[in-house]
């Protein structure tokens, strides 16, 4: 067992390379990835689902060629590294098989788009299996915006490989050329229409296996599925309970776990009496280490017997919140690198205004609905997990580590997940269920607490980001130095003109475990950048869009920044007594977004309501609009619980606000008129667009209070106990 | 796990008036022998503290009822208890004998969506979908009691369920297009 380590700490690399395109570190995505090696063995893929056409898209192969830097062939006796495949079988069902994890951000209907739309069949016959260690191929993990940018390119070209494939075969079923026929409907039909047959008589009794070389994709001005607002493919089993998230799975003769926490972080027990805990009826202790729980037949006899253990524990000094960015600050290590453009002592020599600013952000919980949860079970020495996890492989790993077994001997399934916002890459509660259930010698399944959750998982960085600038009278900026400690690179480069810039991340000591999150620290640096842009037009009496405007270069950034500004009718209208307007710009992961928001400050109730908000937003090729404007709107919503209200308050080695009743997240009455406008670029790739919308409203909101008030908010939550102003 | 019942009363910010079973006081525990789901008498074998969430998932296979939060602050567990909409990770099963208990595994009938799920399909309301089965029927029970909400009726019906995917501009479109579906079906 491994379960007694001091949960990872998260180091930031501090070294940004020199290329502007790799600036963003990332430091908080976990990105390795383990060697998984699937041998080319084609009995494997129609052992399980029987004879038909097979597709694989082989990563070695595809990057080899198109970077010309490698040399292994499809002659190479080694095994290659598949990262996905499909099967058409005999029934014409079109079966895929991806890594890639279902968290609510709908990737599982814009997958099974991509397939439909390169190989010409309904969305109905197309079956996605995800996320299963031993039916998927390895993937790292379900993060960093990378499913649309990286699967969805890899399953249109083995759909279109397949299409191809099918192609072939009809030309010998009619003894024609290839000239002569065209794939539609899950048919290869004849140009004069006389003839056609389906996909499923093509690859009846074939056992016929083709991997990815160069391929001739529908390109995204011609989409005819994929572009189009598909409907999320399992929705209805949503809607009527049917589908089964890890917390609802159920096996014969499965116990209920508990585990017990210490009462501090960094608490270790000095003494344990399980004996009444033991008592109870159907009950099990189980104590290894550092690490005790139970099981029971039934959740709640579990949480009594977790009641009834009696355990002294020692505690430690520890940092509380109160302390934190000084504690930040005062831990920061120095010289970790960054961007340098210019000297900034020259820019601020040039400036006829200059600015310093302190920003500052809190730790913030993902607190995903569906609290971390696993069912595991032993068979023979094998293990199999279900938990939902965004990284199903590195949990296989580290499960394969906790119990001294080889990975062959775990598999992990993450079932479509309650979801996670970057807050689900480990697996704690897969090695705790897998401990108990290797105890007890049955299924056991452990559903962890919101407090648990609150508590044991991991916060987004708090952070403390200093910015130093300088403006000339005509609005030009002409210095710009920004350091972040803590929270992290990612968003961190301005995408504004300026001659001279020092941009650099720092690590620090965080007191709390802190990890991935939606869009990472671009949240923290685009509240920064983008009211510190603000507070610069406000000192120079400029309209905050006119000032973006001057120091933009960058087309893409321009098309949102202007269409986001017509849709909200910036700068043609004033705002109501106690309202104000805020816009804000930014871009990540590929998507360009603008923002602009419209708060009411309610004086009686001192509270402060965002009432309206439009967000331009570009990330490419749009694959499925609805979706991407539900991911926009969420993000949207998601943002205001961590610019107005959100923070984890903790003292000596405590959560003070583990519950929702302490800790508020946004409501239907939070719930501002949203309005996305999509700028589609079918002639650019499609970015991946479940993480960017998130950054573009604190900055907006605080723009906008400065705008009604007069008054600047300069630390992420603005309002955690409403607005006096 | 599902709420301890015994802290019930913790930190109720979001009251509805239609929440019922909150604050009364239970005299003595003995184990619950049956309960009336979805139309039909179940035999259970619960003892009777233990929470209404925790029996229909875990004995009755009624996983439709979601754990949030167990102090009634996301309504993700929602059932209809004789129609009303109730948070049943704060309610024990020895409180709802004799009660008519609706999950949303009841709701589609002969393979026709109910209105309102039917309407959530139809917006898209959904994304992670934990949600949805507390959202749905707390939806279905603020259109029986009032047909025909304005928007900020359905604000303030609906603030004690947490969306943390944020589709709440999503779910207010379904209610209002199900709100017109159900008067149109009546007529």
């Amino acid at each position: 067992m491994n379960l007694g380590e001091p949960i990872e700490s998260v180091e930031m690399s501090g070294n940004f390379s020199e290329s502007e395109n790799s600036f963003e570190p990332d430091q908080y995505e976990l990105r390795e990835a383990l060697p998984y090696r699937f041998d080319l063995d084609r009995r494997h893929f129609f052992k399980i689902l029987g004879c038909g056409v097979v597709t694989l898209f082989l990563a070695d192969e595809v990057f080899g060629q198109e970077s010309g830097s490698r040399s292994r062939g499809r002659n190479n006796q080694r095994p290659q590294d598949i990262s996905a495949w499909l099967h058409i079988g005999e029934d014409g069902i079109v079966s895929v098989f991806t890594g890639k994890v279902e968290v609510g951000q709908n990737v599982r209907t814009s997958l099974t788009q991509a397939v439909a739309e390169e190989l010409h069949v309904s969305v109905d016959s197309i079956r996605l299996t995800m996320a299963d260690t031993a039916l998927t191929p390895y993937d790292a993990g379900t993060f960093g915006s990378r499913s649309t940018p990286d699967m969805g390119s890899q399953l249109r070209m083995i759909s279109a490989l397949a299409r191809e494939a099918l192609v072939d075969l009809a030309v010998d079923h009619f003894k024609t050329g290839r000239g002569d026929l065209s794939a539609a409907d899950g048919k290869i039909v004849r140009k004069d229409a006389t003839e056609s047959v389906s996909y499923a008589d093509l690859a009846r009794g074939r056992q016929l296996v083709r991997s990815a070389t160069a391929v001739d994709l529908v390109p995204a001005s011609r989409w005819k599925v994929a572009g189009t607002s598909v409907r999320k493919v399992n929705g209805r089993a949503c809607v009527t309970g049917g589908h089964k998230y890890t917390s609802d799975l159920k096996l014969p003769g499965m116990l209920y776990g508990k585990v017990l926490r210490p009462p501090t972080f960094g608490a270790s027990a000095t003494s344990v009496d399980t004996a009444a805990a033991n008592a109870i009826p159907g009950v099990t202790v189980v104590h290894d280490g550092m690490f005790i729980g139970v099981t029971a037949p039934n959740s709640q006899t579990a949480t009594r017997a977790l009641e009834a253990i009696h355990a002294e524990w020692t505690s430690q000094p520890q940092i509380s919140s109160a302390e934190l960015f000084e504690h930040l600050k005062k831990t920061a290590r120095q010289g970790g690198g960054g961007f340098n453009l210019g000297s900034v002592e020259t820019g601020l020599a040039e400036a006829e205004h200059k600015l310093e600013q302190t920003y500052t952000i809190a730790y913030i919980a993902h607190a995903p609905l569906e609290p971390r949860a696993a069912l595991a079970d032993w068979e023979n020495g094998k293990l199999k997990v279900w938990t939902g996890t965004q990284r199903p492989f590195g949990v296989r790993s580290d499960l394969a580590k906790a119990f001294g077994i080889s990975e062959e001997n775990v598999r992990v399934i993450a079932p479509d997940t309650g979801s996670a916002y970057g807050g689900k890459h480990t697996g704690e509660a897969a090695i705790e269920a897998a401990r108990l259930a290797k105890a007890v010698g049955k299924p056991v399944k452990l559903v962890w607490t919101r407090e648990e959750e609150f508590t044991w998982a991991y916060f987004r960085p708090a952070g403390v980001i200093e910015i130093k600038s300088g403006v000339r009278k005509d609005g030009v900026i002409t210095a710009w130095e920004f350091h972040n400690y803590n929270s992290g690179g990612s968003g961190i480069r301005t995408p504004y003109e300026i001659a001279h810039q020092k941009i650099e991340s720092h690590s620090a000591d965080s007191p709390l475990r802190q990890g991935s999150y939606r869009g990472l620290a671009a949240t923290a640096n685009h509240f920064a950048r983008e009211s510190h842009m603000d507070e610069l037009a406000s000192a120079l009496k400029l309209d905050p869009f006119d000032f973006r405007m001057k120091n933009l270069r960058e087309p893409r950034l321009r098309a949102v920044l202007e269409a986001a500004a017509k849709a909200f009718g910036w700068g043609k209208s004033t705002p109501a007594k106690d309202h104000g307007f805020g816009i804000s710009l930014g871009a990540e992961k590929g998507s360009y977004l603008a923002t602009c928001a419209e708060v009411f400050l309610d004086r009686d109730r001192e509270a402060v309501k965002v009432t309206r908000a439009v967000v331009a937003f570009e990330c490419g090729a749009v694959v499925n609009p609805d979706q991407l404007k539900n991911q926009i709107e969420g993000a949207l919503m998601m943002g205001i619980g961590g610019a107005l209200f959100e923070a984890i308050q903790f003292e000596k080695g405590k959560i003070k606000n583990p519950h929702f009743a302490k800790y508020r997240l946004p409501r239907f009455s939070d719930s501002p008129q949203i309005e996305v406008v999509l700028v589609n670029r079918t002639d650019l790739p499609s970015a991946g667009a479940g993480e960017t919308p998130i950054v573009g409203i604190a900055p907006a909101i605080s723009n906008a209070i400065f705008a009604a008030s007069g008054v600047r908010l300069r630390s992420m939550p603005m309002a955690p106990q409403g607005l006096k102003i | 796990m599902y709420g301890n019942y015994n802290r019930r009363n913790i930190g109720l910010q979001f009251f509805r008036d239609d929440l019922i079973f909150v604050a009364k006081p239970i005299l003595f525990m003995s184990a619950v022998k049956e309960i009336h789901v979805n139309g039909r008498l179940q035999e259970i074998n619960a003892e009777g503290e233990r929470t209404l969430l925790s029996v229909l998932r875990e004995d009755l296979d009624l996983t439709g009822a979601k754990y949030g939060c167990g102090e009634g602050q996301c309504s993700a567990c929602t059932v209809l208890v004789d129609g009303v909409p109730t948070r049943s990770c704060l309610t024990s099963v020895s409180e709802i004998e004799g009660r008519k208990i609706a999950t949303i595994e009841s709701l589609e009938k002969e393979g026709h969506l109910h209105p309102v799920q039917q309407a959530f399909l139809d917006h898209e309301a959904l994304q992670c979908a934990y949600c949805a089965s507390g959202m749905i029927l707390s939806a279905v029970g603020l259109l029986q009691k009032n047909p025909n909400p304005s928007e900020a009726q359905i604000v303030r019906g609906m603030n004690g369920n947490i969306c943390r995917c944020g589709t709440y501009q999503r779910i207010i479109a379904a209610i209002k297009d199900a709100a017109k579906t159900l008067k149109t079906g009546a007529a």
